[in-house]
């Protein structure tokens, strides 16, 4: 029985190995290539194979996470950025000699640094004997929720996530103010667009494409209804606000690339996902307040139930919700200033 | 040779984090610039997440049967890390667009060239 323990350890360590080295070979292939269409694809790439390896290392919601985010969206956006600047890199950078020197030294510097370090998977390293048995072993008690991460995400480290919302609200305010055209312009985004403009574009956009459209038809309805499940089932299994937001936002985007930005716009008007923008965070504040106003600490959960776990259930209920909303909202809106931004 | 695989997931890490270092400091290119910014990045994820793996370990979520669990605090950091990467990024895009816009390049030379004047 152990030797068949040890035996898929050693497959586990294997798989892990091989793909953490194509990564190095995706990586590489990323710096060389001058066509940044190739690079921004090959980044993709990147992303999934490094989703694999977390998923490897038993970080499942993390994997979630870069699947949906650095495979899809970040592509989406970079693709969405060639298409506003230049596609090729100008062609007369060569391999520059003193960033490959600064390189090799702080590389040399950082494996000298790891040769003492605990080895990789041992349990008794310093990471796991501080805070995390106390995560492990009392979490599903004390807060009851099955997945450790969502308990400490939303629970333990509420502050922590609070602080992370207000980050990814504020990144999505800039872009806002970035690509915002000004109001001497006219602004294009903020007015709903009129429909025959709309027909206009929108059936230039993929209209020989018939079986993306009628493809994207059918997935659209299932995305958003599994963003849902990954949003309400994250307390059980891998998912969570983040994720959800991210994958909610995902079918928008997937619309807009194939019906055109305007049809988009129609569905979720800017003005109004702007309001959503602010709303997730208002709304992860207020779960804040209310347990400030039941008698408990900012982000207590506990107190705005009879019972403990049923209030730290509600509480982590309404701020993943408000992490969805906001997330979702932001990742919309920015696509949206990308992609109208080219039209003017 | 248990020198070597117990730290090459570290140095992997290293690896990858220099090539994305390199792309920043020797690219002139700004969308190059950010892609090698992705790629420190995700280094940096890679290796929280080889930090708080457990030998025979599984992912940590309750479950029957199961008493080992992988450290979740990790996986919390970064999670929410990603999406914050991803703001932090189109934030990055859009002044890349902005740029573009004013300069009508994305080279670092040329737009230096510029500011300097004729």
């Amino acid at each position: 029985m152990s030797n068949f323990i040890s035996d898929i350890s050693l497959q586990i360590n294997l798989v892990d190995i091989v793909l953490l080295t194509i990564l190095i070979v995706v990586a590489v292939a990323v710096i060389r290539v001058r066509d940044l269409f190739e690079a921004v694809v090959l980044l993709g790439i990147f992303s999934l194979l490094s989703a694999c390896i977390f998923t490897t290392l038993d970080a499942v919601d993390v994997a979630f996470t870069e699947a949906a985010v650095g495979a899809g969206i970040s592509t989406v956006l970079f693709l969405a950025t060639l298409t506003l600047t230049a596609r090729e890199e100008k062609a007369q950078y060569s391999h520059s000699w003193s960033g490959f020197i600064v390189c090799t030294l702080t590389g040399g510097a950082l494996i000298y640094g790891t040769l003492d370090m605990p080895h990789f998977g041992d349990p008794d390293a310093p990471i796991h004997q501080h805070v995390a048995p106390r995560y492990i072993v009392e979490s599903p008690e004390e807060i009851g929720v099955p997945n450790m991460v969502t308990s400490v995400l939303a629970s333990y480290r509420g502050y922590d996530t609070l602080g992370e919302t207000t980050v990814i609200f504020t990144a999505g305010l800039t872009v806002l103010l970035l690509l915002r055209r000004d109001r001497r312009s006219h602004n294009r985004i903020a007015s709903p667009p009129t429909a025959e403009t709309t027909d206009r574009r929108g059936s230039h956009v993929m209209h020989h494409a018939m079986v993306l459209r009628v493809m994207s038809k059918l997935f659209i309805p299932l995305i958003l209804l599994f963003a849902l499940y990954v949003q309400f089932h994250g307390d059980f299994g891998p998912g969570g606000g983040f994720q959800a937001g991210v994958i909610f936002a995902a079918a928008f985007v997937l619309y807009a690339l194939i019906y055109g930005v305007e049809a988009a716009q129609r569905v979720a008007p800017p003005a109004r996902v702007q309001v959503f923008v602010a709303l997730g965070l208002l709304l992860y504040i207020g779960t804040g307040l209310a347990s400030l106003f039941a008698g408990g600490n900012f982000l207590e959960y506990k107190v705005l139930a009879h019972e403990a776990s049923h209030g730290e259930h509600i509480g982590i209920l309404f701020i993943e919700l408000g992490v969805g909303i906001t997330v979702a909202a932001v990742i919309i809106n920015t696509f949206f200033y990308f992609a109208g931004r080219g039209r003017a | 040779m248990s020198q070597i695989l117990g730290l090459y997931n570290y140095w992997i890490v290293i690896l990858l984090m220099m090539a994305g270092f390199y792309n920043v400091i020797a690219r002139g290119n700004l969308i190059k610039k950010l892609i090698g910014l992705n790629i420190f990045q995700t280094s940096v994820f890679l290796l929280y997440i080889s930090m708080g793996k457990v030998e025979g370990g599984t992912a940590p979520i309750v479950a029957e049967g199961m008493a080992t669990y992988s450290n979740p605090l990790p996986h919390v950091l970064i999670l929410t890390a990603i999406v914050v990467g991803i703001a932090t990024t189109s934030v990055g895009l859009s002044l890349v667009i902005r740029i573009r816009e004013a300069y009508d390049t994305i080279e670092e030379d040329e737009i230096q060239q510029l500011d300097e004047g004729p």
